[in-house]
């Protein structure tokens, strides 16, 4: 063998140590507040690991800082991959903090709430841009797909390459739809799913280990 | 932005050419921007921002949001379908198509009524 072949070969070797199987992928799970992001997060996380993320909430933007959950070790046919999953606040260009003013929030409070929820998502666009390695894009199947956020959010993901799967969500609700979501995004797999629910996780699962594993 | 000032509490439209952002780092666009739609402006891109353009516009825009003063902004362009048919090359070289009309203004003075692919319908308000 060649001294630069031998070189190249050890080059390569400490590359793949490096890269390969020591770091788990850090995958990001983006959306519109609401979708249901932290549901899904802590689902993962309790089948593979046994606890949760942090809490869910019929309010909007209860996600307020990028919260990391290590070493998620997901077993699939005989193949295991580790992720670290990271939740995200949900994203939007606008926090009106009146909004929670209806959800019976004191104004303090709800001022607090917005102050956080805008730091949160200003962080989650830094940590899209410079540290995540995929992206699990939920949406709220009952919901309009073809919102500007969305749009952008999904461009934003193509232009970093970065691998993305479509989670729709809710489908345990009557109005979901998600032939919408598949027509909105027709580059991008999209996955039917009640992170609420359970529905449809083994499938769920394939896809994690197919795309980010 | 504009030399005359705008007195008489109409609202106030800049529409700004391609050639124009051309010539502007992403962080002199983004600040463009952004000081047009906090004085109630509307915004209008020719030819729109890359994607991490509009990152940057979503980060900024939320470190800037105080109660009372500024809720964000409303933004919409068309539907990026080039993106689909261009080449690996093409993206390769940083030749990113991001020739699409975008309208920028305050989210508390404009709403989308309709949008669809070609067409973008809003309702703008007095402050
Ligand atoms: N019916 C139904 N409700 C769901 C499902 N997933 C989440 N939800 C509900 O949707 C609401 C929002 O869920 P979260 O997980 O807090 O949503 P999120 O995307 O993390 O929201 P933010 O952190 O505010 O951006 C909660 O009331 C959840 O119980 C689902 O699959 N089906
Ligand atoms: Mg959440």
């Amino acid at each position: 063998m060649g001294l630069i072949t031998e070189i190249r070969d050890s080059i390569s070797n400490v590359v793949s140590t490096l890269f390969s199987a020591q770091d788990p992928k850090r995958i990001g799970i983006y959306g519109p507040p609401n979708a249901g992001k932290t549901t899904l997060a802590n689902r993962i996380a309790r089948d593979w690991t046994g606890d949760a993320v942090g809490p869910e909430s019929h309010i909007p933007h209860e996600t307020r800082r990028a919260r990391r959950k290590e070493n998620v070790e997901i077993e699939r046919n005989g193949k295991s991959v580790r992720i670290d999953i990271v939740d995200t606040p949900g994203v939007t260009t606008k926090v009106d903090y009146t909004e929670f003013l209806e959800h019976d929030m004191e104004k303090e409070d709800a001022v607090r709430r917005s102050r956080e929820a805008t730091e949160g998502v200003a962080e989650a666009m830094h940590w899209l841009r410079e540290d995540v390695d995929g992206v699990i894009y939920v949406l709220d199947a009952t919901e309009d797909p073809f919102t500007q956020v969305n749009t952008m959010l999904i461009g934003i993901i193509e232009s970093q390459d970065l691998p993305v799967l479509i989670f729709a969500n809710k489908i345990d609700l009557d109005e979901a739809n998600v032939r919408r979501i598949e027509n909105a995004f027709p580059q991008h797999e999209t996955v039917p799913l009640s992170a609420l629910e359970g529905d449809n996780m083994d499938e769920v699962y394939d896809k994690i280990a197919d795309y980010f594993g | 932005m504009a030399e005359v000032k705008n007195k008489g509490g109409g609202v106030q439209i800049d529409l700004i050419s391609g050639d124009r952002m051309a010539e502007l780092t992403s962080m002199e666009k983004i600040r463009m921007i952004l000081d047009g739609v906090r004085e109630g402006n509307i915004v209008i891109l020719e030819e729109g921002l890359s994607p991490d353009e509009e990152s940057r516009l979503i980060e900024v825009t939320m470190t800037e949001i105080s109660p009372d003063e500024f809720n964000g902004i409303e933004i919409e362009t068309y539907p990026r379908s080039e993106t689909k048919d261009q080449s690996f090359l093409d993206r390769l070289m940083g030749k990113e198509s991001t020739k699409k009309l975008t309208v920028i203004g305050p989210a508390n003075q404009i709403e989308t009524l309709h949008k669809d692919e070609t067409l973008i319908s809003a309702l703008v308000s007095r402050k």
